[in-house]
């Protein structure tokens, strides 16, 4: 399709409403069919959100009015802020950081300065190597060196490296918990005991909260500092790769180094606080994606404590009834109870046939791809999230895709190694795309 | 594509050309079948110390990124340029499209380089 | 509201299925000490309208800007948005949907990116430009980052007058990299860039209204091999001042919520960096390319992935993952219905409203302390202004931001009419 640059610099209103109206047709998105995208929680998202946040009183604010005209905001964040806290167990976040990644950088920046105030000389972190790719960046950003700690044969924290390997030179660690494998680490609360005997921290990514709503909270688990992914957990649409909105919690000890400002209750007014002196300071300017942080709020009113916790049980059930499904057709990584996903693997598919052609002809039976080639520990891994919004008639369905894809596979091999054949375009050339990049149109 | 005798190798599957103290580095046929298409070089600087085992380049497929290791410690002398416009001649053409060229510091690490044969059976042993 | 579609019956059933045969066993897993015993303490869930009426409630507690008369900028401005913009972001094809992985699928994402870049790069006159960033002020704290990459150099310069929200961020940006970052006045940039400085930030129109002339200051941070970084938080200035290539900028780092995107309080907005061409391996998050498919045909892919943290994971050098992909959609869309010429207008509006508000408050004995030479911003000076400033408050002016005691920033767009700015004037009194 031609760029709008093709049609011009000045055009009338229906040449552009038709052209974005014809690219949004060559998209997909959770209204238009499955989407059990790994890690990344592709929920329904409710329309009601999208209705509340675009109310005026809430798009038509400066976030430098004075905070008396700003009050009901103000309410909002502190309300929100203080669910959080119920679900977590945490004393308190900041809902500043703009995504999960942002979240996590300003966690380990949290952990630098509880280590620096103490006057401890801490360079390494552990990260798991089932962990995604921005646990490893956030801790080299913040100068600390990554170190990987191996999964044992059931898919945990393999506890016998991490003892070996944590020392008083060790800042902490950084946990998926569920892991990316979709399994809960069995061995959670002593991972959390080795690291704490040894004066370390416990940083948990929250990308797979999902699973753990009103079942658990984290911070009874022995986790330290956490982020959240509003937009994985509380249905907050993922917008075509964002905004997100990554808040990030910590235990009481830990609350004066959060970014600033905080906000306070006084009597029934509403304030910011930019005191806190030992504070790591800003990450993002303002208070972070506020009208985000308005569609979680509206999802977890709609849902109350009940709903949350059928969320979590749901997501569950479904991740495991896809499971037992798939396991006799597909190797399942880690046969076990899972969480809110799992993993297979494409050893033993016949002629050849990988992950990647599977994902690919998915797209002709109209499903979104799993994540594919994640977690790395597994060879050609698909992993699966199916989320509780799915109907059991798409599960069935989407198995029953799968079987046929797998018998394509035997019979007809070149039909899935040559997929898409129903999409706008078939494969791209991503190697072109690298060596001759054209990241912009030229005149 | 056979592995020319008249270079030494390592199991990390580079090539070295010995010339007087001058070692010239490049990965093998091997290594860029493993590796997929490879877009994009990043160079080691001209006047760099390596030291052997670590990190001389990195090389990036479109899904990957892979560290070239030193074969051997010493000064980077040249770094071959035209990598940076060209990066598929390490797929199309290994034996030629070397890398860097090192002045050997310590000569004895060319005693720890492999021959061709001993390269060729040990990939061999690798794809059975 | 439901939006589990099982019934408890064919909950029943698919527990069985899984193999399972309650909840309970679902969750073994979890230690049973810590299983939670009651209920979270969320409240009841309520159903739509209970929702709707509770959460107007709360948004009619803020005074928005239809209910105000706004002369307030610093970093968010209050333009105008077409109806097209809501009309293509409202498509749930593009806001549902996760980040363009599968190309097949996601052409129109990743061609709605790849014309944001074109047009982020015609805009500023740059090379490159990525799929966005958080915002304006995190995207310049990665434009530090990328410098300390390119140069290998630790030492970062912020001169004259930058917006103390970015000023924040990158101080914390820098504190976690230990980063030395030292700030000077304008004109002191020459003595304090040396052969260690990375590079040096500078922000145009600056954080008090001012449009600057960098060609010089670029000179001499070149002279030295750093880098010139310059920082935008009013995009639409762009359209009416020259463009930061022209100046010599090696990267910019820019807040585009001008363009389609409402105030909502300080976010989601979209971030922006752009670069020259040369520090392309040094830009941070996703880049969309345009490449050929199997047959030949034209389409877009994420592309030169292997710069990012899901491939070199530590060894990247952002861990940014996410951006802000509907925000940089609604700018493209703004961009795309306003048009070249339409943008210009815009722009001139803007400029003529702030000169005519000006005028009129020098008229009345206000000082115009950092001269004239503004886009729709500039600074204002009165004996009490702040005292001024709460006054008028009541009667539903917002009155700039308040700098100092006598100091205040004032900001006028398109938004403010004659009307309005007559009205202040008036309530300002004599």
């Amino acid at each position: 399709m031609k760029t709008i640059f093709d049609k011009g610099m000045d055009l009338s209103e229906v040449e552009v409403v038709r052209h974005y109206t014809a690219l949004s047709r060559r998209n997909f998105g959770v209204d238009l069919g499955f989407y059990p995208l790994g890690s990344c929680t592709m929920k329904y998202n409710p329309k009601v959100c999208e209705d509340t946040a675009r109310l005026d009183g809430f798009t038509g604010i400066h976030p430098l009015q004075p905070a008396k005209t700003v009050q009901g905001a103000m309410q909002l964040m502190y309300k929100l802020e203080k669910m959080l806290c119920e679900i977590t167990g945490f004393a308190r976040f900041s809902l500043q950081p703009a995504a999960g990644a942002q979240g996590e950088l300003t966690g380990i920046m949290i952990m630098r300065a509880h280590f620096q105030e103490k006057g401890e000389q801490r360079e390494k972190i552990l990260v798991p190597d089932s962990a995604h790719g921005t646990n490893p960046a956030s801790v080299s950003l913040c100068g600390f060196q990554a170190v990987e700690l191996k999964s044992d044969s059931e898919g945990n924290v393999d506890l016998a490296d991490l003892r070996e390997k944590m020392d008083e030179k060790i800042a902490g660690i950084m946990i998926t918990n569920p892991n990316t494998l979709g399994l809960f680490d069995t061995n959670i609360e002593k991972v959390c005991e080795i690291v704490h005997s040894k004066g370390g921290l416990v940083y948990g990514d929250g990308a797979n909260m999902n699973a753990m709503l009103g079942i658990c909270r984290p911070r009874e688990l022995g986790i330290d500092i956490m982020h959240l992914n509003l937009h994985k957990t509380f249905s907050t649409p993922h917008g075509g790769g964002g905004p997100g909105s990554g808040p990030v919690g910590v235990v009481e000890e830990l609350v004066d180094f959060l970014p600033v400002p905080l906000i306070e209750k006084n009597g029934e007014n509403y304030e910011f606080n930019s005191k806190g002196k030992k504070s790591i300071g800003k990450v993002r300017s303002f208070y972070g994606n506020f009208g985000v942080m308005v569609k979680a709020f509206t999802y977890i009113k709609a849902l109350g404590a009940v709903g949350l916790r059928e969320v979590a049980e749901v997501a569950v059930l479904n991740a495991n009834y896809l499971k037992e499904k798939l396991k006799p057709h597909y190797k399942l990584a880690f046969d076990r109870v899972c969480q809110h996903e799992f993993v297979l693997s494409d050893e033993g598919l016949a002629n050849g046939v990988t992950t990647n052609d599977v994902a690919k002809r998915l797209l002709d039976y109209g499903v979104h791809p799993p994540t594919v080639y994640f977690p790395l520990i597994v060879k050609g891994a698909i992993m699966i999230e199916p989320t509780e919004t799915e109907t059991r008639e798409t599960l069935n369905n989407f198995v029953d895709i799968m079987i046929t894809i797998k018998q394509e596979a035997e019979k007809q091999p070149e039909l899935v190694k040559e997929a898409p054949h129903s999409m706008p375009v078939k494969r791209l050339d991503a190697v072109k795309a690298a060596r001759e990049p054209n990241l912009r149109w030229k005149e | 594509m056979e592995n020319p005798a008249d270079r030494k190798y390592t199991k990390e599957h580079e090539w070295i050309k010995i010339d007087g103290d001058i070692a010239t580095v490049g990965i093998t046929d091997y290594a860029q079948h493993a590796l997929t298409d490879i877009v994009f070089v990043e160079l080691p600087e001209v006047g760099k110390q390596v030291e052997k085992d670590k990190q001389l380049c990195v090389l990036e497929s479109v899904k990957s990124v892979t560290d070239v290791f030193a074969p051997l410690s010493g000064e980077v002398v040249e770094a071959n340029s035209k990598l940076e416009a060209q990066p598929e001649k390490l797929n199309n053409s290994p034996f030629n499209a070397w890398i860097a060229k090192i002045k050997i510091k310590d000569k004895s690490e060319v005693e720890q380089l492999i021959e061709a044969k001993e390269y060729t059976e040990y990939v061999d042993s690798l794809e059975h | 509201m439901k939006f589990i579609p099982h019934s408890e019956s064919e909950k029943k059933e698919m527990l069985k299925e899984a193999g399972v045969s309650s909840f309970e066993e679902l969750f073994k897993d979890v230690p049973a000490k810590k299983k939670l015993k009651q209920d979270l303490n969320l409240g009841k869930p309520l159903s739509e309208m209970q929702l709707r009426q509770e959460i107007e409630e709360l948004a009619s507690k803020n005074k928005n800007a239809k209910q105000l008369k706004l002369f307030l900028g610093a970093g968010c401005y209050n333009h105008f948005i077409p109806a097209t913009v809501g009309a293509i972001v409202g498509r749930s094809e593009f806001y549902t949907a996760y980040t363009p992985y599968q190309p097949e699928m996601s052409q129109g994402m990743l061609q709605a990116i790849y014309e944001w870049q074109s047009h982020i790069c015609l805009l500023t006159g740059m090379d490159i430009a990525n799929a966005s960033m958080y915002d304006g002020a995190s995207a310049c704290a990665e434009a530090m980052l990328m410098a300390k990459t390119a140069t290998r150099r630790k030492k970062m310069v912020v001169a004259g007058a930058l917006n103390p929200e970015y000023l924040a961020v990158l101080k914390t940006y820098a504190n976690a990299n230990s980063l030395e970052l030292k700030e000077v006045a304008i004109e002191e940039t020459g003595k304090a860039v040396d052969e260690e400085t990375a590079c040096v930030i500078v922000q145009n129109p600056d954080f008090l209204g001012r449009v600057q002339k960098l060609n010089e200051l670029g000179k001499k941070v070149h002279e030295k091999g750093a880098l010139l970084v310059v920082a935008i938080a009013e995009a639409l200035s762009l359209a009416s001042i020259e463009k930061p290539a022209g100046y010599g900028a090696d990267i910019v780092a820019m807040e585009a919520q001008s363009f389609g995107n409402p105030m909502s309080f300080g976010g989601p907005h979209p971030g922006v960096i752009a670069c020259r061409e040369k520090l392309v391996r040094q830009i941070p998050g996703r880049l969309v390319g345009k490449t050929t498919d199997s047959d030949g045909k034209d389409g877009f892919i994420l592309t030169m992935q292997a710069r990012e943290q899901h491939i070199r994971r530590a060894k990247a050098g952002s861990n940014i993952c996410s951006n802000q992909a509907l925000c940089a959609l609604a700018s493209t869309v703004y961009l795309s219905t306003v048009g070249w010429k339409g943008l210009k207008e815009i722009a001139e509006q803007n400029h003529q409203n702030a000169e005519y508000l000006a005028e009129k408050l020098e008229a009345k004995g206000f000082e115009l302390p950092y001269g004239k030479e503004f886009f729709n911003e500039f600074v204002v000076k009165k004996e009490n202004a702040k005292e001024l400033q709460a006054k008028l408050l009541e009667k539903g002016i917002v009155f700039g931001h308040s700098l100092s005691e006598n100091k205040l920033l004032v900001a006028v767009t398109e938004m403010n009419s004659m009307k309005e700015i007559d009205e202040l004037i008036e309530a300002i009194g004599g």
